[in-house]
């Protein structure tokens, strides 16, 4: 016993001898803490700032010279990155929630995850969601994030009521399309760089259940994938996956995923009627290292694409699944940007004016098929204009395209850039890690009254980040 | 369901219990001097887990109050977390007689002078449970926080003392002891990641001790260890410590 209490004495001096000495060394001085967003790349020396009250970030705002607001890091590249950032992610509490009219008030760092787990049960869902619902309100609206609708319920911010931010000299102002509404329209999708966003108020959409009817479609070709659009135009949801590794024939082959708000009619004669806005619970995987460099080679993709192409040999199969399942398929793998590597990824989605559309699509993607660069994923959607002053959509199609950090793919992502521009297309700031100032200036027609305005809202460049320093928003 | 007062409701480590018993289905009560900053929590707490939730003025240095303050509750709570606290400089109050009073009185007199009342409160409804957050600084006395570690040392005392007294009244006393923990009042120190907690992960450790009706609990687990060395150096080497 006397041992045993020696023994148990020397394994706790240990530990903490250990826990010090790790302390120590993880704070020696001059350790600057690198962080990325969700691509991993690029990754900057950062210090990430955290408010709960509007004293503490009024605080923060004097202390720094520059910085740029952050929710949940899940833009790609460096919309959010610079050396002070500020995150909005304890700043999360829900303010009220009329469940008759359908109206919600947060502030800035509440996820849609969250929302939707307090919205749902009483039948309400987002008007607008991308393909993840870990993103905060502060960023969906600083992106002005779209999703499977944004034919035809536009993009996130076409839903708020008002929002509130603080400028740069700390004054809070709160803004909407009726009140301050060059400040609002500037806002919303302005890139986090009028200010720090504090709260939203915005509309929800009424639904019977938690599910989606859905349709999936089977597509030979990129031509036949876009009638395919053109003819599910009315539905509420569409999107398609696309196999960008096959040549000739089948180039642009793939599914197109349709969807509806399931009514209770459509969950007749099914057990989770019982329930209808609670869905299962479903376990989640996660993805706890970086995997090596060599993983997502083009064997493992190619494969990858093979199979989920013939998976299901039907044209069309019709299936009922829950809004998990179909709007965030990928949200139940836990950090799933890990299979990357420690180099990490970039996405490259750009979009083409519907009249260059087809030519354009072809043209890239043969570029593509040729250059052995393949996308573990390529996503197309159709799209409808939307509003503000840095709006990345228009009336046409874009293409989402998942690419590892190589030596050699950002001279091949140049080449790209030319012909999107040559087909009157651009780029998407929120995946964006590379685009050139000149690219830039010449995809978005008007950036000029976007500048003049944050002129005036933000004169000193309070706000800024490595994005915008890189393609010439702030100097 | 059951009732819990949070006493001190505006720190960290209290906003994480309150989201504890909020999400457990409990009657939330939040009491702090000020009731304008909690409004948000009030309502989110609402909102996320369609709790009953109030906030109520509450001021631990004012004593004269404290009868009033109890007897007015709209339901009588069966769990009172005592969390209020004041830090202070040490420095300060070696210099500052009016600090070193400061702290003795948030952390010591203002909590037996709530505490009385529920106590007797709970000892005639025979149940309750109290639960009193202390610190790990109450266990020793070291020269960078002794005045505030001697009124932890006196509050640890008297929740002991009351344990022993409400025992057979069937109420539960527990003594909370956390280590560091990575607040906004810390947020500014280096603090070693293993020994160190989130408020969210004290909240959950109280919780469970809270059912487990266990009496003293150290948060993390690592302290209750740290601090039997602590204790157990002799004092001739101790003193010449610079701790």
């Amino acid at each position: 016993m006397r041992n045993f209490g020696k023994y148990v004495l020397s394994a706790v001096t240990g530990g903490v001898i250990g826990a010090a000495a790790t302390w120590l060394w993880s704070n020696r001085p001059g350790t600057a803490r690198l962080m990325g967003s969700w691509g991993n790349y690029p990754k900057v020396a950062a210090q990430l700032h955290t408010f709960q009250t509007i004293a503490e970030l009024r605080q923060i705002l004097k202390n720094v010279h520059s910085a740029i607001p952050r929710g949940n890091g899940r833009s790609y590249g460096d919309s959010a990155l610079a050396p002070h950032m500020i995150s909005s992610l304890n700043y999360n509490k829900f303010l009220s929630f009329d469940t008759q009219a359908g109206i919600i008030h947060c502030q800035a760092g509440v996820l849609l995850s969250e929302i939707l787990e307090v919205t749902v049960a009483k039948g309400w869902f987002l008007p607008v969601t991308p393909g993840t619902k870990l993103i905060t309100v502060g960023g969906a609206i600083a992106s002005d994030v779209h999703g499977k609708s944004q034919h035809k319920a536009g993009n996130f911010s076409d839903h708020l009521v008002s929002m509130e931010l603080m400028l740069a000299d700390g004054s809070i102002v709160t803004c909407s399309p009726e009140q301050n509404n060059e400040l609002f329209w500037t806002t919303c999708g302005g890139m986090g760089l009028t200010g720090v966003i504090l709260s939203a108020t915005m509309h929800l959409i009424p639904i019977e259940t938690a599910y989606i009817r859905q349709e999936s479609l089977r597509a030979d070709n990129l031509d036949h994938l876009m009638d395919l659009f053109e003819e599910s135009e009315s539905w509420m949801y569409s999107v398609a996956w696309i196999d960008c590794l096959t040549k000739g024939n089948g180039m642009g082959r793939g599914y197109i995923m349709r969807g509806e708000h399931a009514t209770l009619t459509d969950l007749a004669g099914d057990s989770r009627r019982k329930y209808p806005l609670e869905p299962r619970w479903k376990p989640k995987l996660i993805v706890p290292f970086d995997f090596p460099e060599f993983f997502l080679n083009s064997f493992i993709i190619k494969a990858f694409n093979f199979v989920l192409y013939h998976k299901n040999p039907k044209k069309v199969v019709k299936s009922v699944i829950d809004y998990d399942e179909f709007f965030y398929p990928l949200d139940v793998i836990y950090q799933w940007n890990r299979i990357y590597g420690p180099r990490g990824f970039t996405q490259y989605q750009f979009i083409l004016p519907t009249e260059n559309s087809r030519a354009g699509m072809k043209a890239i993607m043969q570029k593509i098929t040729d250059s052995n660069m393949g996308s573990f994923l390529a996503v197309l959607k159709l799209y409808g204009p939307q509003r503000g002053y840095l709006p990345f959509a228009m009336a046409g199609y874009s293409l989402a395209l998942d690419f590892p950090i190589r030596d050699g793919l950002f001279d091949f992502l140049d080449e790209l850039d030319k012909l999107v521009l040559s087909y009157g297309g651009r780029l998407y700031l929120t995946k964006d890690a590379r685009m050139s100032a000149a690219m830039f200036k010449e995809t978005y027609p008007q950036l000029e009254t976007f500048l003049q305005n944050l002129q005036q809202i933000n004169p000193n460049d309070k706000f800024r980040s490595r994005q915008s320093d890189r393609v010439g928003l702030t100097k | 369901m059951g009732h819990v007062l949070i006493l001190g409701a505006t720190s960290d480590m209290a906003q994480a219990l309150a989201y504890r018993y909020a999400q457990e289905g409990y009657q939330v009560t939040l009491a702090a001097r000020q009731i304008e900053p909690l409004t948000a929590l009030v309502s989110d707490l609402q909102i996320r887990y369609q709790a009953k939730v109030a906030a109520l003025a509450f001021e631990a240095t004012d004593y004269a109050s404290h009868a009033t303050f109890y007897a007015n509750l709209a339901t009588p709570p069966n769990v009172v977390i005592c969390v209020f606290g004041y830090l202070g400089e040490q420095a300060k109050a070696q210099e500052d007689f009016a600090e070193s009073e400061k702290i003795i009185a948030t952390n010591y007199v203002g909590a037996v002078s709530i505490l009385n009342i529920v106590a007797n409160d709970f000892e005639s409804r025979q149940s309750g449970c109290i639960i009193g957050i202390s610190s790990v600084a109450g266990d020793r006395g070291r020269q960078s926080n002794y005045i505030y570690g001697s009124a932890k040392a006196g509050f640890t005392a008297y929740l002991s003392g009351l344990r022993n007294r409400l025992a057979k009244s069937q109420v539960q006393v527990l003594t909370v002891k956390p280590g560091f923990v990575r607040t906004r009042m810390t947020e500014k120190l280096k603090l070693p990641p293993f020994i160190t907690a989130t408020p969210t992960q004290v909240a959950n450790q109280i919780y469970r001790a809270h059912q487990a009706k266990r009496d003293v609990l150290y948060t993390l687990w690592m302290w209750q260890f740290i601090m039997l060395i602590i204790r157990h150096i002799p004092e001739f080497i101790f003193k010449r410590l610079s701790l």
